[in-house]
């Protein structure tokens, strides 16, 4: 037994090296190499400053802009805090933030009076998710190009623009990154303050 | 319940069962120490490994392999304490997280949670844990744990495949074998496809972003692709990130997504080959690979319609239940918009049924008979393709049952490719499923009723029912996934509870340890008493053990046991909480 002890304390500090220190770092030093975007977070700069990554969502609550989903990271989209809201289904909580939540929807965008989208008034998995349906974004086209003072149709061809198709024609569901999508608004139809 | 969602399930399963004859050829040849095309460059390392350690490669008693196992395991479990104890001395620590981020509670039952590959985290990772235990601590225990995994279920089916000796291997060499020319060269791989995806993968602070309202938004940075690879690969779980494979950094697109579930079930499909073919006859593994499929989709068909289908809640806010080309329908809460329905059911399948325990979706948030899949899931023993190893020792201890079942029908003394089934064997069987059994009910019993704990040391915010997040059915629902989950060596789980307590810790840590040990104790048991069996020549009244009699006869002999096991104690928690819909 003392043998097998020894042995195996010998093996770990070896594993540890191998596939705790050696593994990670080359992986780390390849992706550099070979993804640099990627492997530091996908980060988008304006003017030299980081103002987030594409996949990690950020808050947005002015009408001129598209809203992400609701988020239960921290106190809403903290990207050092990742949360679902674990509510379960039968949570008089969860009915209770339902209610709210798609009042506030129809509030905000009181042109469209059809079915909620089902991500639109839900909280995510991560609390970080940065996208939306297409459909939620189609809805909430009208609020900011009235917002905006601009045709709509403007807005909904951004938005198709901006719709990512399933991942090879059938991974996933069709979504739309709402930062790059408010980014190109800023860009096409800068807001006048 | 969409097209496009059947396809992307029917893809994935074409995946599998494509890749379980090669990557099980392949494993085969390795554990049976022949050479392969990585043994150029491995077999001199390999040797290495054994002069440094002190190794001799002489094959083993049943005893002593599992001896060496237990004692690997404990000196690994106690560096992996220290490691967390002493976080605050160790490098690649931008964040200045130290011993007092991690009580000794804590640092059990993690220690514990990773030796067993379990994963389970009572912890929020980015807050808890700093990049070098993250890597040099969890990343190590994510390989060697499942390289363990997959060493007993080798040595169980030597001891199928011998007869007439006393050894099943050497633990020391199926570890550094599995290790070296399995999980390593996949793993790299896969970090690799993974960042090209947008997984991260560096040591850099965390990132300040002032958003384009003006707010500040503070950014987790870490070493994630080189964990998220063998948390998958190896069936482990362990996110790098609270929100584990649901946050964009670690399973950043549909395409990863596909790609983890791929990793998830690759080693265990390809096992069932591997097994078939160390036997000499690839029909016996082809027939567990059959059962298993059934009750794969089983699962999956179950999850996706109740997830699809919502609740009466989601309806009454005005929510779209029915999928439509730009949006998903369905239950939405705790699932990501790039995943939708179709993928978060099948993850919670997959993770499930494996012992992975990954999450793309809070399974807390699922609709009743949703979340009672990945649960039932677990219960039965995580034998659907299951961990990498565990899966297939544990379906294995399903088939001595359902030999023993028939036997009794015919009144033969059963047998299993070729070996009698005997008294011992059957009575090991028996003892590991009781043990699994009784560790969940009896820890989800105990933590549902104890007085003592509430407002001690113990549990100091209030009763321990208290530290669930939903009332009701639901709750007890949290418990009993909670218990489930660390017996079965999982780590998934109803995430709303809070088991950062120590009560939680350690009754979690025990129920871990016991549904690791105490079951593949008598596994190994058994695979040395058979190896010492002769081989009975097939005759006109053996039971054939790889046609369609035998698939079903296995299917039925686990989905009863389950049923009967847990169906008091799921009619209390999802069961109860549909009709309350």
């Amino acid at each position: 037994m003392l043998k097998a002890l020894r042995i195996g304390l010998v093996m770990t500090l070896f594993f540890t090296v191998l596939t705790g220190i050696v593994y990670p770092l080359g992986v780390t030093a390849a992706a550099k190499v070979l993804f640099p975007r990627q492997a530091s977070g996908s980060l988008i700069e304006q003017n030299g400053k980081v103002i987030g990554s594409e996949l990690i969502g950020q808050n947005f609550t002015k009408p001129e802009y598209f809203h992400p989903r609701p988020s239960a990271a921290g106190t809403g989209y903290d990207a050092a805090n990742s949360s679902g809201s674990n509510l379960g289904p039968t949570n008089p909580a969860l009915a209770d933030r339902l209610t709210k939540d798609a009042a506030q929807y129809r509030r905000d965008n009181p042109d469209y009076t059809g079915p909620i989208p089902a991500d639109a008034i839900t909280t995510s998995g991560s609390g970080l998710d940065p996208e939306i349906s297409p459909a939620n974004a189609q809805v909430q086209a009208l609020r900011v190009a009235a917002a905006r003072g601009i045709p709509v149709a403007i807005v909904r061809r951004l938005v198709d623009e901006g719709t990512q198709h399933r991942d090879l024609g059938f991974l996933g569901e069709p979504r739309v990154n709402v930062l790059r999508l408010n980014m190109a608004l800023d860009e096409k139809v800068p807001v006048k303050r | 319940m969409t097209t496009n969602g059947w396809l992307q399930i029917a893809v994935f399963f074409a995946l599998i069962v494509m890749c379980a004859k090669p990557l099980g050829s392949f494993i085969a040849g390795v554990m049976e120490g022949k050479r392969t095309f990585l043994s150029a460059v491995l077999v001199p390392f390999e040797r290495l490994i054994y002069r440094i350690c002190g190794i001799d490669s002489e094959e083993q008693h049943w005893t002593t392999y599992a001896g060496s196992l237990l004692a690997f395991s404990a000196v690994s479990a106690l560096l992996l304490y220290a490691m967390q104890r002493l976080q605050g001395w160790m490098p690649w620590n931008p964040l200045g997280l130290n011993q007092n981020n991690v009580s000794p509670d804590l640092a059990f039952n993690t220690a514990v949670s990773f030796t067993t590959n379990t994963n389970w985290q009572s912890y929020v990772p980015e807050t808890t844990l700093n990049y070098f235990v993250q890597m040099a601590g969890l990343t190590v225990h994510n390989f060697v744990s499942a390289a363990a995994g997959l060493a007993i279920a080798i040595a169980l089916v030597r001891g199928f495949a011998r007869h007439s000796v006393r050894t099943i291997g050497n633990f020391w060499v199926d570890l550094t074998r599995c290790t070296l020319y399995i999980l390593l060269p996949l793993s790299i791989l896969a970090a690799l496809v993974l960042c090209s995806q947008g997984v991260i993968q560096n040591l850099n602070p965390y990132t300040t972003a002032i958003t384009l309202e003006g707010v500040k938004q503070t950014i987790s940075q870490g070493p994630v692709a080189s964990q998220e690879a063998i948390k998958m690969l190896g069936t482990n779980g362990g996110g790098f990130f609270n929100a584990n494979s649901a946050h964009p950094f670690e399973n950043p697109t549909p395409f990863s997504n596909m790609f983890q579930m791929f990793l998830i079930f690759l080693i265990p499909g390809a096992l069932t080959y591997t097994f078939g073919k160390m036997v000499r006859d690839t029909r016996q593994g082809w027939a567990l690979f059959a059962a298993m499929t059934v009750l794969w989709f089983g699962g999956v068909l179950t999850a996706y319609h109740f997830e699809q289908q919502g609740t009466p809640t989601l309806t009454k806010a005005g929510i779209e239940m029915t999928a439509t080309s730009t949006q998903s329908g369905g239950n939405m809460e705790g699932k990501e918009t790039r995943f939708g329905i179709a993928d978060t059911a099948l993850f919670a399948t997959v993770t499930t049924d494996a012992s992975c325990g990954a999450v793309n979706g809070m399974h807390d948030s699922f609709t009743p008979l949703g979340g009672l899949v990945p649960l039932f899931n677990i219960q039965l023993g995580e034998v659907v393709f299951g961990g990498v190893g565990t899966g297939l020792y544990g379906m294995l201890m399903f088939a001595i049952l359902a030999v023993f079942i028939a036997g009794l029908m015919v009144g033969r003394t059963p047998e299993y490719l070729g070996k009698k089934i005997e008294k011992k064997e059957v009575k090991m069987a028996m003892v590991a499923m009781l043990i699994l059994a009784a560790s969940i009910l009896f820890f989800a019993g105990a933590t549902s009723v104890v007085e003592f704990a509430k407002n001690s040391y113990w549990n100091p915010q209030g009763p321990t029912t208290g530290n669930t997040s939903n009332p009701g059915a639901h709750g007890l629902a949290e418990i009993l996934y909670a218990y489930t989950s660390g017996t079965g060596n999982n780590g998934s789980a109803f995430a709303g509870i809070s088991a950062n307590t120590p009560w939680y810790n350690l009754t979690l840590g025990f129920a871990m340890l016991i549904g690791r040990f105490l079951m593949l104790l008598p596994l190994l048991a058994i695979a040395g008493s058979l190896a010492a069996k002769k081989q009975v020549p097939v005759s006109a009244g053996t039971f054939p053990t790889h046609g369609p009699l035998f698939v079903s006869l296995l299917v039925g002999v686990v989905v009863i046991v389950g049923a009967l096991t847990y169906f008091p104690a799921l009619s209390l928690g999802p069961i109860v909480e549909h009709l309350m819909l």
